[in-house]
């Protein structure tokens, strides 16, 4: 039997329909009906999602996005053991509290190199698509069992304080989601190839400083607007890095690809696009300012991109 | 317009820059940009409903990463995972903000160039571990953190991780970008080795932790300076 990523599908669905139903009970949370309607509705998607069909789905993200943008997404009041009790337990258990942790990063390395390849009755043991997921699967169920063994609670603490972390993110969980289907919609309706358009047909590249300069910013402000740098190569490298830099200055077209990627990445690390780098976090750390993790990273991308453009100008005809 | 490209669909980019800049909510502003992208693109209605249905269905993988790992994680903070993470690190005389975050920095670079990208995270380490770790750390330096201190080395501890994995990564041969790009470059009929293409990115690796490090190291002067002012001004 092959573990997939369908079993995970479901437990995933099972996790936030708890999650669902946690808050459509607790009295605590101002609007518990329509935040248990969010979680319901996004438990929907993880355990049926592939039997509805596609338009009631499209119609299920609209209705949970104007759950969300009118404040239907709130959280209760989450019952944490006072901070003494808290701290008594940090040190009986020691540092013996850091084997769970530990452990969920370990299983998802060993299943994701050793164990990819493990064959049980003709199957692969893990989905063979989807390794680095499942195993991180897996890793989560061995630290959450490791969690329980430590500290004598029960799985279902754990669902009650996962319920208090989503709670805590509340729609930044749904956000990157949403955000990879627009990038998914722009591919389809040719918001690519209109920018790519744009960029080839008004900006002079017959400098080779400004070409190279041109293709790493463009890079950049490309995955600043899809949020994803595997969407922004694709386009520059076939409007600008192919054609002009390695076509018209005999760019070597390794060094074109790794820098240009890079450059890429800088714009990643710039946008709030990127939901599951930048916004998710700031939700996860409890930030006020949603932008914060972007305002921290912008004093390093900027002068990474620079050093790019001079980088590739001095080493692709190395 | 005499152009064959169609340059309508940008409108959805519009909406994305001026939903952002309003500060609305972005799960409202992407859905709304959804709806404008697939108007100016002529989509009938049903069609971009099932265009959204198909691709919210094709990419539930996406909040995996972040779902799975919450009730091990929960569960361990509730019994004083943070708590322990940071009375360790405050045994550690020598260890401020700035240079954990280094360390944590060079750890989660070198570890992604090996291939080893799921060893750090916002889920798994970042939030558990290495935030309190590096508040315990300034802490430890300069007694209570005011609010604004203690959240920007929050949002520190949540980049160093990004910039460890993004440049990272991409120097490790088998790494999804690696292939992508060779698949690209192969369709338009440019044969490169992958390894080339992982080696290059050397130079790019080395500079960003060299920048990234540079920043960390003034992190530590912004907070010995905020924490000055901050008791400035709060003395009676």
């Amino acid at each position: 039997m092959t573990l997939t990523i369908e079993h995970f599908y479901i437990l995933v669905g099972l996790l936030l329909l708890a999650v669902a139903v946690m808050n459509l009970v607790d009295r605590s949370n101002p609007r518990r009906i329509t935040t248990a309607l969010f979680w319901g509705a996004y438990a929907l998607l993880y355990l049926a999602g592939e039997r509805i069909a596609p338009a009631w789905i499209g119609a299920l993200m609209i209705f949970m996005a104007l759950l969300a943008g009118f404040g239907g997404v709130r959280a209760g009041k989450p019952s944490t053991l006072p901070d003494d009790t808290r701290r008594a337990s940090a040190a009986r258990l020691g540092n013996r509290l850091f084997i769970p942790a530990l452990l969920l990063p370990l299983v998802t390395v060993i299943g994701a190199t050793l164990l990819k390849d493990v064959q049980l009755g003709g199957a692969p043991l893990l989905d063979p698509a989807h390794v680095t997921l499942v195993s991180m699967g897996c890793g989560a169920i061995a630290a959450l069992l490791a969690a329980c063994w430590l500290t004598r609670a029960t799985p279902l603490q754990g669902v009650r304080e996962a319920r208090r972390l989503v709670d805590a993110m509340s729609w930044a969980v749904v956000l990157p989601h949403i955000l990879a289907v627009l990038g998914l919609l722009f591919s389809e309706a040719g918001v690519g190839k209109a920018v790519a358009h744009l960029t080839v047909e008004y900006i002079g590249l017959d400098s080779r400083f400004i070409a190279v300069a041109v293709f790493c910013l463009g890079m950049a402000l490309f995955t600043i607007v899809m949020g994803n740098g595997f969407a922004a190569f694709p386009v520059m490298a076939g409007g600008v890095g192919i054609p002009v830099l390695v076509g018209v200055y005999g760019a070597n077209p390794a060094v074109m690809a790794a820098i240009g990627m890079f450059s890429a990445y800088c714009g990643t690390l710039m946008t709030p696009m990127a939901a599951n780098f930048n916004i998710v976090p700031a939700a996860l750390l409890e930030l006020p300012d949603k932008n914060a993790v972007i305002r921290a990273q912008i004093p390093s991308a900027l002068p990474i991109l620079v050093a790019n453009i001079f980088l590739l100008y001095f080493l692709m005809n190395l | 317009m005499q152009s064959a490209v169609n340059l309508w669909p940008l409108l959805g980019v519009a909406v994305i820059v001026v939903g952002f800049v309003l500060r609305a909510n972005p799960v409202l502003v992407a859905v709304a940009a959804c709806g404008v992208t697939g108007v100016a693109a002529a989509m009938p209605v049903m069609t971009l409903l099932e265009s959204l249905g198909n691709a919210f269905v094709k990419t539930r993988n996406l909040p995996l990463i972040l779902l799975l790992p919450l009730a091990a994680i929960g569960l361990l903070e509730r019994f004083g995972l943070r708590e322990r993470a940071q009375a360790a690190i405050s045994k550690v005389r020598s260890a401020t903000a700035g240079r954990l975050l280094i360390v944590y920095l060079f750890a989660r670079e070198s570890t992604a160039a090996m291939g080893l990208t799921s060893l750090g995270g916002h889920p798994t380490m970042v939030r558990p571990l290495v935030a309190p770790m590096a508040e315990a750390a300034a802490e430890a330096q300069h007694g209570t953190l005011p609010a604004r201190v203690r959240h920007r080395i929050r949002a520190m501890s949540a980049a160093t991780d990004n910039i460890g994995l993004f440049f990272g990564e991409d120097v490790f041969v088998a790494f999804g970008a690696i292939v992508l790009m060779h698949t690209i470059l192969q369709a338009e009929g440019i044969e490169v080795n992958p390894l080339h293409i992982a080696l290059w990115g050397i130079p790019t690796a080395i500079t960003a932790f060299v920048i990234h490090a540079w920043n960390l190291r003034r992190l530590d002067a912004e907070i010995r300076r905020d924490v000055a002012a901050d008791a400035g001004k709060g003395a009676p």
